[in-house]
């Protein structure tokens, strides 16, 4: 069975030149499991396709039931070069929950 | 045990202090630390300082004293804030000019040193390439058009100022957490090598240096849930001398410090969380706990710190080019495909008229402007309105503004039911940021700190 993300966590992107981070966040731990069985650097890498022009790395956080995405070449150039109107990366985030994922067992 | 709580000041150049005023009211604060420089601030600070000399500071440093200051006064709180932006001697007579005025008694400690624009060719011969972090490209491809360079500065300068009795200390470019840090270590007697202490300041100064992003605003989670975001409360910490912290915000103030907004916040610009680099201390995220204590309170205890790194971070700015953009809105029905056709106008037009432009974005505002190709196209033929909006970049600053003269005519010769056109958009210059490392005597052998007091 597929469930979007955006039923399962939360999110917040940030930006740093032409880099950007997107935290994502499990409210519990089987939650966060499932997250990180599921929510590949390489998925999120072809989530973005035509969004980002780099590599997508991953960090686990569980202290936070968190993932932390560091997507590079995500911002256009950078926040004070992109033409685009999300020129900070703000709304990644929230791009990323639109992802569907597969909770049942892996 | 001894403790200290801080006031979490702006979030970034144009925020509002409004939310402040209640931190110092009935919070029980004694500083407040104020985050008024993001990475494009200092590009808009040395357009000002090449109009004025006596520009290139933040132009909120003294209406918002000005608002505070009669609030902290009687209760002797001290402030700390990178308004100084690339001119904190220019910023700390503008100050005591006003409080001069005002008739306040306060010593004003400014930090120095932090620019090194000027000593790029010293550093470059002194052996350090200023290749940019990422790339590896030589600094010489845009040395000519950089405007702003400056190093991040830890909080030992800060913690200087304050020794030297200063009441406001204003800095340039310092690591935003940074502003934090320095009260602590000065008030709670830290020591430079206690990594761990150090760390909590940090992940302290982290989560408050964004001002409302700790305590629900931008909040991911269920955003409905958070109340009353017109009267908002920034965050405070206290912190005690063993570096436990909690996180909380002014009574009867909106928002909300719990587990999720403040989670948010800590990652929140963050890449590696076991190495989160500051000039301090290398923190490492992933040991700490954040556990709600009571409403609106969040205890954060455990982040454990490795000694600082031998570089500094060097954050320079350079032009590159220019955006050009136009908007014009249609109404339904087919308010979609109207755009789109404007959009192959535009672009017929920019061709034949030979606009020289390196790239070239369409967005459809009110259908896929903000999440662009993960837009969900499900209802896009029945769209209430839609925007178009096409941006160009360009080497020239006339060649941009040429696009926005192919929108008016589309008035009366293109599409039908349009709404307002944006106008004639300004061309915006386009700015490079360029990150390199230096090794840290170099830059911190030029700091320098001076407290000077207001003559009242």
């Amino acid at each position: 069975m597929k469930t979007q993300l955006l039923r399962l966590a939360h999110a917040r992107s940030g930006d740093k030149g032409d880099k950007a981070n997107i935290a994502l966040f499990a409210p519990d731990r089987a939650t966060y499991d499932l997250l990180v069985r599921e929510v590949t650097a390489e998925r999120v890498r072809q989530h973005f396709a035509g969004i980002i022009s780099g590599q997508v790395e991953r960090f686990e956080v569980p202290n936070v039931l968190a993932l932390n995405f560091v997507l590079h070449g995500a911002l256009n150039g950078g926040a004070s070069r992109s033409l685009r109107s999300d020129s900070l990366g703000k709304s990644l985030s929230s791009a990323l929950l639109r992802m569907e994922i597969e909770v049942g067992p892996g | 045990m001894k403790s200290l709580r801080i006031a979490g000041g702006l979030g970034f150049y144009g925020d509002s202090w409004r939310p402040i005023r209640a931190s110092i009211e009935r919070g029980d604060v004694r500083y407040v630390a104020s985050d008024h420089l993001a990475e494009l601030t200092l590009a808009i600070l040395q357009k000002d300082r090449q109009r004025d000399p006596n520009l290139g500071y933040t132009r909120d440093l003294v209406p918002m004293l000005a608002d505070l200051l009669p609030l902290a006064l009687p209760k002797g709180i001290k402030f700390i804030l990178n308004a100084g932006g690339l001119n904190p001697l220019a910023a700390r007579e503008a100050l005591l000019a006003a409080l001069k005025k005002f008739g306040i008694k306060l010593k004003v400690g400014v930090v120095l040193g932090d620019s090194v624009l000027e000593r790029l060719d010293e550093l470059r011969a002194a052996g350090v390439s200023l290749a940019h972090m990422d790339t590896g490209e030589d600094i010489a491809t845009v040395r000519d058009r950089l405007l702003f360079a400056s190093a991040y500065l830890g909080a030992r300068p800060l913690v200087e100022a304050l020794a030297a009795g200063a009441d406001i200390v204003l800095a340039g470019r310092v690591a935003d957490a940074a502003l934090f840090l320095a009260p602590l270590v000065y008030e709670l007697g830290w020591r430079w090598d206690e990594w761990d202490k150090l760390a909590q300041g940090i992940v302290v100064g982290h989560l408050l240096e964004c001002s409302g992003q700790a305590t629900g605003g931008n909040f991911g989670g269920d955003w409905r849930s958070i109340p009353d975001l017109a009267h908002i409360g920034y965050p405070i910490a206290e912190v005690w001398e063993n570096g436990d912290a909690v996180i909380t915000k002014a009574p009867g103030t909106g928002g909300r410090v719990s587990f999720d907004t403040l989670r948010e916040q800590l990652l929140y610009e963050v890449h590696d969380p076991a190495h989160y680099l500051t000039p301090d201390v290398d923190v490492d995220m992933t040991t700490l706990r954040m556990e709600e204590i009571g409403p609106d309170q969040v205890r954060v205890t455990g982040a454990t710190g490795r000694p600082a790194p031998e570089t500094l971070k060097i954050v320079a700015g350079y032009e590159d080019g220019y955006m050009g953009q136009a908007m014009i809105g249609y109404a339904w029905p087919d308010a979609l495909a109207k755009a789109q056709a404007a959009a192959q106008i535009i672009q017929q037009q920019m061709k034949e008229t030979g606009l020289q432009a390196q790239e070239t974005l369409v967005e459809y505002l009110g259908y896929n402007s903000i999440h662009g190709p993960l837009a969900d196209p499900t209802h896009s033929d029945d769209l209430n309105e839609v925007y178009l909006r096409i941006a160009v970049r360009c080497s020239d600053k006339r060649e941009a503004a040429k696009l926005g003269r192919l929108i008016p005519p589309l008035g009366l010769s293109g599409p039908p039911f349009i709404g307002g056109a944006g106008g004639m958009l300004e061309p915006r210059g386009l700015l490079g940021i360029w990150p390199a490392l230096a090794p840290r005597e170099l830059i911190e052998e030029y700091v320098r700190v001076s407290v000077e007091e207001a003559g009242a």
